[in-house]
């Protein structure tokens, strides 16, 4: 970091050079929240993508009003390939980021000083799927064969998966997998990671020239990690951990900010469709069969909870630490090495969010709530 | 270069032509899993979804993009991403090119100087765009005056002046340093100033290396656009299409095609445009030197 700093300065002649001195300027101090014209707070929130459904929620609550009710006037900034939201967010550019826990005990370690103030999605999404044929049915199968796997921290589940199997990473022909399913399509990977609310359905709208049809879910194989015993905590929404603690205004913030989140998301998981749309309004340009997939899975990952949106469950938050501390990689590295300070989660802001949800008659649980059926059209259409 | 216009246009097209017949000839001869030796694949897939037919492609690019009612024609959005790109890339390519020009103007004036930028200047360019993306948007999200506040384009545009100006401080410094001793000479015989040397022998002298710099750079500032575009997810670019596009390759084989002709689009603009700049500069062109 400090080696492309000194260049880039170096290459001062750049433009860069009066923006550098700018940023010096400019970079301490202005992370006190101020009111804007409206009387509204300025919020911005880091996604660890671009726009898709899988953010559902929070587009779904800018949209329909919900952070405004709380006083927050909420910008969402979009992700992309090499933007690490957890980094954003501790150099203090946003005020909240969406990261996985996985990715960002990493940064922790590293001195990020943030915290865990919701555990939104409850579930893990990522699976490994393979088709009927190859036979793989358990973390067990995988041994000998090509399993693919996008790496950058997507790995940690199946690496946990196959140690607790006694398969080793040696023991696997571990592929680099691309942002599309054609490796899997075309064989030259039998075990595919999958996102369920992403990748699976990719292959569910592709025609199957076996049959002429599209591929149908009694076609693959899907070794789920949530059964396996070795998800890991995915979506959670993190905050800076100092100004929880010395700012009484951001902490109250806070509590505003993930009750606006759920209200968003139980309208996404309620109201699919129209949440879907949102998404789209807001730029995704992901077919509309596709996104409207997107949304009922991402909904199925919160709903129905076992203790209400956004609590963080420490038995799952203490194995997604010791899968973290414990399974090594092709390297034989692991993700971090000691524990993680306390302030790694909190469940304080988002107990008390949901308490006056509840005291709103909002039902934070979902114990009713039931996914759409949703038909994938070739293409996602 | 005495070609006739009609005749070097026949010429490319045929180029064009000749291209996409092999890719046809491949997909219809080529064995659709690819030849295999030793467990390496070294000639490709030739199956539909590896190498769609380009007329799947252009029937893509005439449907919409997605089946939503409010859904533009795809090439109209692919175009238009183009436009945005085309455009983030000229501010790239100006910044770039004032930049470089200027360094080696500098450079060239003292000789200190050249010993202490120049080597810089080429280490500049081992920085990994992936490093420097983040940081630069990062950077730039803290800059604000007056009605003034920086946007992620802007930080797009610097990545891609980052990129341009390389081969433009290079190449300048080459061209303003080849005109002959003797030229150089008689103009000190006649007491003619640094300014007027330049402007009368070295600025002349350099054109034939400065317009092949150009050229490089605006090809530069293209990929700097669009990579940049994705390393920090900036909207409205080809770079982003190519990202989200990118998941229908299994499904709509033709669909990720699209924003990649659209790229290809943006560079044969750009380098059309270096083209009507070396027009203008016609005369001092006495031979074109590869930077």
């Amino acid at each position: 970091m400090t080696h492309s700093t000194r260049w880039l300065g170096t290459a001062g002649a750049l433009a860069a050079a009066s923006a550098l001195v700018l940023t010096g300027c400019s970079a301490a101090g202005d992370t006190e929240p101020s009111e804007d014209s409206a009387g509204l707070t300025p919020v911005t929130l880091q996604l660890q993508w671009v726009a898709q459904a899988q953010f559902a929620g929070y587009y779904a609550a800018v949209d329909q009003g919900f952070y405004e009710d709380e006083g927050l006037d909420v910008t969402i900034a979009e992700g992309g390939a090499d933007i690490v939201p957890q980094d954003v967010l501790a150099s203090g550019d946003v005020d909240y980021a969406i990261s996985w826990v996985p990715k960002v005990l990493g940064s922790i370690e590293q001195g990020a000083n943030i915290t865990n103030v919701a555990q939104i999605f409850e579930r893990s999404a990522t699976t490994q799927i393979s088709f009927k044929e190859a036979g793989i049915t358990s973390p067990a199968d995988l041994a000998g064969k090509d399993v693919g796997s996008w790496g950058y921290g997507n790995e940690w589940e199946l690496f946990a998966g196959m140690q607790q199997a006694g398969v080793e990473v040696g023991d696997i022909s571990l592929v680099q997998q691309a942002f599309d399913m054609n490796a899997f399509l075309a064989g030259d990977i039998d075990a595919a990671q999958a996102m369920t609310y992403n990748e699976y359905a990719q292959v569910l709208e592709t025609i199957n020239p076996d049959t002429g049809e599209l591929y149908q879910p009694d076609d693959i194989n899907v070794i789920d990690w949530n059964d396996e015993g070795t998800a890991m905590l995915q979506d959670a929404i993190w905050a800076n951990a100092d100004m929880l603690a010395d700012d009484e205004a951001y902490a109250d913030q806070t509590v505003a900010f993930i009750k606006a989140s759920i209200k968003g998301w139980i309208y996404a998981a309620e109201n699919p469709e129209d949440a879907a749309t949102i998404v789209a309004d807001a730029g995704s340009a992901l077919p509309a069969g596709h996104q409207l997939w997107m949304t009922n899975e991402a909904s199925k990952l919160i709903f129905p909870s076992s203790n209400g949106v956004g609590l963080i469950d420490e038995d799952a938050w203490a194995n997604t630490v010791d899968i973290a501390m414990n399974t090594e990689n092709e390297t034989g590295g692991t993700i971090i090495t000691t524990d993680p300070p306390e302030t790694a989660y909190s469940n304080e802001y988002v107990q008390q969010a949901l308490d006056e949800l509840t005291e709103e008659d909002v039902d934070v649980m979902g114990a009713e709530w039931a996914p759409i059926e949703v038909t994938l059209q070739e293409g996602g259409e | 270069m005495t070609q006739r216009m009609p005749r070097r246009i026949l010429v490319g097209a045929l180029g064009v032509l000749a291209l996409a017949l092999l890719w046809e000839l491949y997909i219809f001869l080529g064995p659709a899993d690819g030849v295999v030796v030793g467990g390496l694949t070294v000639l490709p897939r030739a199956s539909e979804m590896a190498m769609p037919h380009l007329w799947v492609m252009l029937e893509r690019a005439l449907d919409p993009v997605t089946g939503s009612a409010s859904a533009v024609p795809m090439w109209q959005a692919v175009l238009a991403a183009s436009l945005f790109t085309l455009g983030i890339s000229a501010v790239g390519w100006i910044v770039g090119v004032t930049v470089g020009l200027a360094l080696a103007l500098l450079m060239q004036r003292f000789t200190l100087a050249e010993s202490a930028i120049l080597p810089w200047i080429i280490l500049s360019q081992t920085v990994p765009l992936i490093a420097l993306a983040p940081l630069v948007r990062r950077w730039g999200a803290q800059i604000e005056f007056g009605a003034f506040s920086w946007e992620n384009w802007m930080s797009v545009a610097l990545i891609a002046s980052y990129l341009a100006f390389f081969p433009v401080s290079i190449g300048a410094l080459k061209g303003l340093g080849s005109p002959d001793a003797n030229h150089v000479d008689l103009m000190r015989c006649y007491a003619v100033g640094w300014w007027k040397t330049l402007w009368r022998l070295r600025l002349p002298a350099s054109v034939g290396y400065l317009l092949p710099a150009l050229r490089l750079a605006a090809a530069s500032a293209v990929i700097g656009s669009v990579v940049a575009e994705v390393s920090i997810g900036l909207r409205g670019g080809i770079g982003r299409l190519i990202v989200e596009y990118a998941g229908a390759a299994g499904s709509d084989p033709g669909k990720p095609w699209a924003p990649i002709f659209g790229s290809i689009l943006v560079g044969l603009v750009a380098a059309g445009f270096v083209g009507l700049i070396s027009l203008f500069l016609r005369r001092f062109r006495r031979g074109e030197v590869a930077a």
